[in-house]
């Protein structure tokens, strides 16, 4: 089957800069793809390029069927395939909880107030925050902001979900409860893109593993393979360095 | 003591008319300042050359010269040039020139403070509204300028009180407001000191309820989340 994400040569420049130096990667449908890698090496930007939060500088980022470098591509259109969720949950501070998931549907997709409400509740109770519809990001828990942004990214029926070290920014007894919603995804099928440190959840819930220095993807496998059996000295040293 | 009190109920109708001007001129130019502010202050912040350089322009050459140059500029210089290149006449209404000078003034400083209100919002509230497929102007108005609005209620309030105290200059051209007033009525009869104490505290008052509104609303938009 065609991959519903292509990264063909894919190089990226902060000015001097040089940050992903030729990345190629598919990703297939119901996929759940893990990267891992030390801070700095690119893998955040290599996420950002999936949605052209980065403009890209040499390459071709291909999702589901479109070019992301062609001028002729509706970025807005492609970016609703695509949901992302952030390493500081980035809700939105001056709306409720239900404002905040309702608000994409039915400005971009031109869903009803009625039909976006109902959507909603099904979400909210989807990632256990039934109880919090009508309250202010202010007054939740950081793990219970970021299931709150995972059912803001769900509100626009993406085909793809990338995440950005979704549990980097929570205290401990609070990272569980997300990585629980994930895990539930996963399960359903949702294809997922996922930046992590958690080693426990890329062993458990990944179906490939891509580690990455520098800007190139240095080794990838399965969970098995690159936890249990790596083969580069770099992925060696840094698995030493985390597990 | 008669003195004084002769002198501020004799000038008071006098300093209501001009009141009134005062105010009517400070709340046309705030509006239209806060509409020219919002063009530029998103025009500096534009990619785009086209807008972003005009703005600056704007606001650093309107920032870097005094307010009664400004004045003067429109109310005599912008006659003059028209008579230099049509050879005809005209004269500038007072009161046209009057708002004119005073909304460009204070679009300049706006547009500062929509500037800076607007920067100060964080990165990751745009690139969420973007990532959830939202164009860039739907990510403004629904996400970027509603937050950046609260911050900027306070520099706002701020500025419209320093645009009505500085309507006072707006004298040198004979608007008729509150200073005008008083002067008008110190010539006729050389009692400036009660005179100014009664202009100036007026000012104030209007002044103080500038403040205590922009309290109020700061509260209202505050305690709603
Ligand atoms: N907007 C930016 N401007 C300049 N440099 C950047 C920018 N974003 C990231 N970088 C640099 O690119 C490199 C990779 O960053 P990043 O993709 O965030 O790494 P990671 O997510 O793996 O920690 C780092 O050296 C970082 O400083
Ligand atoms: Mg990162």
């Amino acid at each position: 089957m065609e991959p519903i994400i292509k990264v063909r040569n894919l190089y990226k420049n902060f000015g001097d800069l040089e940050v992903l130096k030729g990345i190629n990667l598919d990703i297939a449908e119901r996929e759940v793809l893990c990267i891992i890698g030390p801070s700095g090496s690119g893998k955040s930007t290599l996420l950002r390029c999936l949605n052209m939060l980065e403009e890209i500088t040499s390459g071709e980022v291909i999702v589901d069927g479109n070019d992301l470098t062609d001028p002729r591509v509706d970025i807005n259109k492609v970016r609703t395939e695509t949901g992302m969720v952030f390493q500081h949950f980035n809700l939105f501070p001056h709306m409720t909880i239900i404002e905040n998931i309702m608000l994409a549907p039915v400005k971009v997709r031109g869903l009803s107030e009625g039909k976006a409400r109902q959507q909603a509740l099904e979400l909210l109770k989807k990632v256990g925050l039934s109880d919090k519809a009508e309250v202010y990001p202010d007054n939740i828990s950081g793990g219970q902001k970021q299931r709150v942004a995972i059912a803001r990214a769900l509100a626009m029926s993406p085909k793809v979900m990338l995440f950005d070290e979704p549990t980097s920014a929570l205290d401990p007894e609070l990272v569980g409860e997300v990585l629980e919603v994930m895990k539930d995804l996963a399960k359903e099928g949702m294809t997922m893109v996922v930046v992590t440190h958690e080693m426990g959840f890329a062993r458990e819930v990944a179906d490939r593993v891509i580690f990455m220095d520098e800007g190139v993807i240095i080794e990838e496998g399965t969970p098995e393979q690159i936890f249990k059996n790596p083969q580069n000295t770099r992925t060696k040293e840094f698995l030493w360095k985390v597990l | 003591m008669n003195y004084f009190i002769t002198h501020m109920s004799a000038v008071f109708p006098f300093l209501v008319k001009g009141a009134v001007y005062t105010v009517i001129i400070t709340a046309m130019s705030v509006f239209f300042g806060t509409v020219i502010g919002l063009f530029l202050g998103l025009g500096r912040l534009s990619k785009k050359k086209f807008f972003s350089i005009p703005s600056s322009i704007y606001v650093d050459s309107i920032r870097g010269t005094p307010l009664l140059v400004q004045i003067l500029i429109i109310y005599f210089g912008i006659p003059n040039l028209y008579n230099m290149i049509t050879g005809d006449r005209f004269t500038m209404n007072v009161f046209v020139a009057a708002v004119l000078a005073c909304s460009i003034n204070s679009g300049a400083y706006v547009a500062e403070i929509f500037r800076a209100g607007i920067q100060s919002i964080d990165k990751g509230q745009m690139e969420a509204a973007r990532s959830l497929g939202m164009t860039h102007r739907q990510a403004m108005r629904y996400i970027i300028l509603p937050q950046a609005f609260r911050r900027i209620i306070p520099p706002l309030g701020n500025e419209f009180i320093v645009l009505l105290k500085d309507t006072s200059l707006l004298s040198v051209i004979g608007m008729e407001e509150l200073l005008m007033q008083g002067q008008l009525y110190i010539s006729r009869t050389y009692a400036s000191f009660p005179v100014l104490l009664e202009v100036a505290l007026i000012y104030l008052m209007m002044t103080w309820s500038i403040s205590r509104w922009v309290d109020y609303m700061e509260y209202k938009l505050g305690v709603k989340r």
